[in-house]
């Protein structure tokens, strides 16, 4: 038998090896609502030791801004079921206009494969899909951290 | 009828069958399923004596309901294939519109943009969001656009269409035009589940729950009066399902939100026989293939029994057990796309046997991205070859008297029943979704699912298993023309300048009026409201103002 559990994938000191707690924002932005895929997501993250700030949808883009800002996150994460990602290069736009450009935006929902250039090229770190394991989606966000640290704050 | 002689003989049988099995398989275990039923490797009359026939299955077309709500069920009319279309602007949609009743349909739908779902018109949101998953009906024009050439009367249509019901709104005024009687006018409001909206679809969920609720029991009334072939309800455990319910919570929370919305129509005053013969229901059906027979089966025979002892209704009519199917998207893997083929087609077989009356396939694709028209032909294609190649439709509830399908069967009931206590106990579904208590029990069931998933406990072929490497993406969608959409964004203010404003502002204080007053039908002020040019965003824009906007739970 295959064992039900499943183990913490992120060494449980990640946030001791940080200096200080790794902080994600999870948000959807646009019009769509299914939130199946970041409730997920924001579990997995929590469950490996990361701060999740976790917003409502339909989210204005200022207001992401202006919440990860006030949230000093490491990451966004946009999930998008229904076409929002098409809004994405704006937010990559305004992050650049912000000076904010080292938080890192990773992208998870229902992409369509000749849409996901469009993310890459504006910006995006990371594009996740239905399937993509708890183990991926983790592990790209902790490394996109670690770089962000070690960026910002010169050490690591 | 078992003699004795035949019931030592079958202990024998199975005894040694035991003992056989557990020498070979001896580290065997029971799986659970979705629902956390055990599954046993074999069952027998140990677990469903076929002398139960009467009080578990009888016949169709009358309780306990189990084996249809028909008496000739498929045989009779095979299920309505009811393909969700997703076209750009209303021309467009006619176009395709057209086509589909050329080609002898008799039943529509109608899916509106993104846009339209959250409120607002099509002039105030980001044009890239435009007409990428449905059709942009803003205005009474627009329906009329929509349904230009296609006869009205008697065809059923189904509008995937929210509180406060704007689409319906349009509907009625487009018959008004075209001078065609209310009472010919038939089909569905496919989204009029406020509650499954606020807990598991934020999408369609518009008003606050007060304000949907209010204006949802006056759609009710307005339509049991004036449109009497309209289904004004449709309760939908399919959002719930794709959330991550289980299928027997899924079943448990659309039979207690019927309830509740039964309940909610008999405090108004309208009589249970005639209004619940109006509710539909809709749902999700997975790969479980058992599971989801099994929960058709049990979900049929609740309900009949919930409207006889609860909900005091007697005639046949309000015990049919309507419902529309659609194969479940999470199922789908974007890994090997062209597998989904054979899920989608599983899932479809377990809809039919499980007596559904409608039922829309998904596109293969559907996890890649909003459907395209080549993928899209497949999922009807499925329909028409289990129909008519593989005669599913032959024989009504062929897997009756099945000693698993019966005791699943009965197993399922049990568990959505006492779902259903839980509900019952926080003081009804209305309560048990404001205080997040439902959304508590999806998010724990989808976690769950996604452990099982994730540790490789349940297989998902080219997902934990099988998987292959170098899988090229075969996707490549087409979003509407912007010149389309540039179009239609002038015909939207060329409509606003040609409308009386004065007359658009008057009916919306009427509006503001109906919201303040309980005595008047908001839903008739509605109807008047787009007749005078008012528009989807305008409507919903007010009755936000003043009922409330839809703020779901934020909980992760």
């Amino acid at each position: 038998m295959i064992k039900a559990t499943v183990e913490p994938i992120v060494a449980p000191d990640l946030n001791k090896l940080l200096g200080r707690p790794a902080r994600v924002m999870v948000t959807k932005i646009g019009l769509d609502g299914h939130d199946r895929g970041s409730r997920l997501v924001a579990g997995f993250l929590r469950d490996a030791g990361m701060e999740v700030i976790y917003t409502a949808p339909w989210q204005a883009i200022e207001t992401v801004l202006r919440q990860a800002l006030e949230e000093d996150v490491d990451v966004i994460g946009i999930s998008s079921l229904a076409t929002d990602h098409l809004l994405v290069p704006q937010l990559m736009e305004s992050l650049r206009d912000a000076d904010m450009n080292d938080v890192a935006v990773v992208v998870g929902g229902i992409i369509p494969d000749n849409e996901i250039s469009l993310l890459e090229e504006a910006g995006v770190a990371a594009v996740f899909h239905p399937g993509s394991s708890r183990d991926e989606i983790v592990g790209r966000i902790a490394s996109l951290i670690f770089e962000r640290r070690e960026k910002v704050e010169g050490r690591l | 009828m078992s003699s004795n002689s035949d019931n030592r003989l079958r202990e024998g049988a199975e005894a040694r069958w035991r003992v056989s099995y557990k020498t070979q398989l001896p580290d065997d275990a029971n799986r659970l399923n979705r629902s956390g039923i055990e599954i046993k490797p074999i069952y027998s009359p140990d677990d469903w004596d076929s002398e139960r026939y009467m009080d578990d299955l009888g016949f169709p077309g009358e309780a306990p309901w189990t084996r249809g709500i028909y008496p000739t069920m498929h045989r009779g009319r095979a299920w309505s294939q009811r393909q969700l279309i997703g076209l750009a602007t209303p021309k467009q949609y006619n176009e395709r519109m057209r086509k589909i009743v050329a080609a002898g349909a008799t039943a529509l739908s109608v899916i509106p943009c993104n846009s339209v779902y959250r409120g607002y018109d099509i002039d105030q949101v980001d044009p890239l969001l435009l007409g990428t998953c449905g059709t942009t009906i803003n205005t009474v024009d627009d329906m009329e656009t929509c349904l230009d050439g296609v006869p009205i009367e008697g065809m059923s249509i189904a509008l995937n269409d929210p509180s406060p019901f704007t689409l319906l709104a349009f509907l009625l005024a487009t018959a008004k035009r075209r001078k065609v009687s209310w009472d010919q006018i038939t089909g569905t409001s496919n989204q009029s589940d406020f509650i499954s909206h606020f807990i598991a679809n934020h999408m369609f969920y518009r008003l606050n729950l007060h304000g949907a609720r209010r204006v949802f029991v006056d759609h009710v009334s307005f339509a049991n009066e004036y449109v009497p072939r309209w289904n004004p309800v449709s309760v939908v455990g399919q959002h719930m399902q794709q959330a991550g319910a289980t299928p027997a919570e899924a079943m448990a929370f659309t039979l207690s939100t019927a309830i509740q919305f039964a309940d909610d129509c008999t405090a108004r005053g309208m009589n249970p026989d005639e209004f619940l013969r109006r509710f539909t229901f809709f749902f999700d059906i997975s790969i479980s293939f058992f599971e989801e027979v099994a929960k058709m089966r049990a979900g049929r025979r609740i309900w009949a029994r919930v409207v006889r002892e609860r909900l005091g209704a007697t005639s046949t009519e309000a015990q049919r057990f309507k419902f529309h199917g659609q194969t479940s998207g999470m199922d789908l893997t974007r890994q090997q796309p062209l597998n989904n083929i054979a899920r989608v087609t599983t899932q479809a077989i377990a809809g039919i046997f499980g007596g559904l009356q409608s039922m829309h396939t998904d596109s293969y694709d559907e996890v890649l991205s909003t459907p395209t028209e080549a993928a899209a032909k497949i999922a009807v294609a499925t329909q028409n070859i289990l129909r008519e190649e593989a005669h599913l439709s032959e024989v009504i509830d062929p897997l009756a008297g099945s000693y698993y399908v019966e005791s699943l069967t009965n197993e399922m009931e049990e568990n959505i029943v006492a779902v259903m206590d839980i509900i019952s106990e926080a003081g009804g579904m209305f309560e048990a979704a404001r205080m997040g208590i439902v959304q508590q029990m999806i998010g724990e069931s989808a976690a769950r699912f996604q452990d099982q998933i994730d540790s490789g406990e349940q297989t998902w072929v080219g997902v934990n298993r099988y998987q292959e490497e170098d899988e090229a993406p075969i996707t490549s969608l087409k979003r509407p023309d912007r010149i389309l959409i540039e179009e239609h964004l002038a015909t939207l203010s060329r409509f606003k300048e040609e409308r009386s404003n004065d007359a658009v502002a008057k009916s919306l204080d009427e509006l503001t009026r109906a919201a303040e007053d309980e005595k008047i039908n908001i839903f008739a002020k509605i109807v008047d409201a787009v007749e005078v040019g008012a528009t989807n965003g305008e409507v919903c824009g007010r009755l936000r103002r003043d009922l409330g906007f839809g703020k779901p739970l934020v909980a992760a």
